[in-house]
């Protein structure tokens, strides 16, 4: 626990001192999410629809745009092999960072998206099931690219890379998050897709650690 | 009875030859096959009455897709051999089986387009087992740039097996997330699970062709395992005495796949 909480404090002051990093995912994340208008035309009808997928892709694309900084720096000046060398399991340290990732970058998605749901003309209760959807599914995403993160580390081209490799397994996390806010705007209900996506984020949870301590390792050595 | 040793094929140097032996006879069998497999497609399975002569192409696509997905599998189960044992002949097993596969993925997208324009009067409909597979391809795709970026062989091989196990346990939730999503949004009504039952002819004919895609599919990843073993092993003292080339000048240096046996060949 104070391994944890140490890291979360070293991560937490370093984006503090790189805010730049975060805002500029963020503001992707809106710039992004309104070109979708200027694309498919002003229509509020088709707009409402769209809203619940279209805020969706925009976050998953910003989620996977920030999965760089999750472990690059830190390989760059040698951390990475220093946390390897501590006596503490990596999946606790790498379920650490992970969660610091997501502070970081997936809550001031989850705070955005309201703003960019009112654009598209959802209601109320539908931005709080928007809401809802995020906060179950941009851990999950944190989670899962965490593992294309690792693996990518120091590669050439790893940003593209990371994309083929990681949007293929963000399609369910995207399915049932955008599932949900569609559930709202067509009175079906989203408790399901709610319930899938805690499904996804509880598994993402359980696995995802392991899986990132073996392609820290693979990249490491 | 000493005889059989499976430990000595997993030494790159007598697998080579173990596959070189055994390459003509699967191509042999993919031909026969693919040939009486064409026949009963062609000539003998009748003609659907629903969908006519364009139903034909189902013989192409359907063991095209069964296997692009077997061949998933085996990949991921050569990856956790590889990883599990650390052998380096089961991640080229890995490496041998992804071309092939996604090469099969893309046979049945592009078949499954061609049959759906004429039963479906679309290119593509956004149903369930249309975006799985696409998605099955891009996953194929991510796991061959993931080993073309990466220089170091080894680190290449034990990159690509965690991503094939990472996808082999996303397979099924990818295809179910896609298949609720599918039913939920009443996109695409035409479904495959109401056609008609299939006559044994044409029954008989898929899994005929399916054999013969299975043959084929073995024949290139082995034939392509080859060309990695020589690759990797480029340097080691079994090859150049193979292609009965000056031996390395400094055999001495540790070079990567060092540790052959040469008496294996």
């Amino acid at each position: 626990m104070n391994a944890i909480s140490a890291l979360l404090r070293r991560e937490l002051t370093l984006a503090m001192r790189r805010r730049g990093d975060a805002l500029t995912a963020l503001f992707f994340f809106v710039i992004v999410a309104s070109l979708f208008p200027l694309g498919v035309g002003p229509d509020p009808k088709l707009l409402h629809l769209m809203g619940g997928g279209v805020v969706w892709v925009a976050a998953l694309l910003a989620a996977m745009l920030s999965l760089g900084r999750l472990f690059a720096a830190d390989h760059a000046d040698g951390t990475l092999e220093q946390l390897i060398l501590t006596p503490t399991s990596p999946v606790v340290w790498i379920a650490g960072k992970i969660l610091a990732h997501w502070l970081v970058s997936g809550v001031p998605l989850i705070l955005m998206a309201p703003v960019l749901g009112i654009q598209f003309g959802l209601s109320g209760a539908e931005l709080a099931v928007l809401m809802w959807s995020l906060l179950l599914g941009t851990p999950a995403l944190s989670l899962i690219g965490a593992i294309g993160a690792a693996l990518t580390l120091g590669l050439r081209g790893g940003g593209v890379l990371v994309s083929l490799l990681v949007l293929p397994l963000y399609v369910p996390v995207l399915i049932f998050g955008a599932g949900a806010v569609d559930g709202a705007i067509s009175g079906l209900g989203s408790e399901a897709h709610l319930s899938l996506l805690g499904g996804i984020l509880i598994l993402a949870f359980m696995l995802t650690p392991w899986a990132v301590a073996a392609a820290l390792r693979i990249s490491i050595e | 009875m000493s005889g059989f040793n499976l430990y000595k094929y997993s030494s790159p140097a007598t697998f080579y030859v173990l596959a070189g032996r055994l390459i003509p006879w699967f191509y042999a069998a993919a031909a026969l096959l693919g040939a009486a497999g064409l026949y009963v497609s062609f000539f003998l399975a009748p003609t659907d009455f629903q969908q006519g002569e364009a139903y034909r192409i189902i013989f192409i696509h359907v063991p095209a897709a069964w296997m692009s997905m077997f061949i998933y599998l085996a990949m991921a189960g050569w990856a956790a051999l590889g990883l599990a044992f650390n052998t380096r002949l089961s991640f080229m097993m890995a490496s041998a089986l992804a071309p092939t596969g996604a090469m099969l993925t893309f046979v049945s997208l592009w078949t499954g387009a061609l049959w759906g324009k004429p039963t479906w009067g679309a290119w593509w409909v956004w149903d369930a087992r249309l975006t799985s597979e696409l998605i099955l391809f891009f996953l194929y795709l991510g796991f061959m740039a993931l080993q073309a970026a990466i220089d170091d062989p080894r680190r290449a091989d034990r990159a690509g097996a965690l991503i094939a196990l990472v996808g082999v346990v996303n397979v099924p939730i990818i295809y179910f997330s896609v298949k609720w999503w599918n039913t939920l949004h009443q996109g695409a009504s035409v479904s495959l699970n109401t056609a008609p039952s299939m006559a044994a002819v044409m029954l008989a004919g898929m899994l005929v062709m399916a054999l013969a895609v299975w043959m084929y599919a073995i024949a290139a990843a082995l034939s392509r395992v080859r060309c990695i073993i020589l690759e990797r092993e480029r340097n080691s003292q079994w090859v150049a005495q193979m292609l009965g080339a000056e031996p390395h000048p400094h055999p001495n240096l540790p070079l990567e796949g060092e540790g052959t046996n040469v008496e294996g060949i």
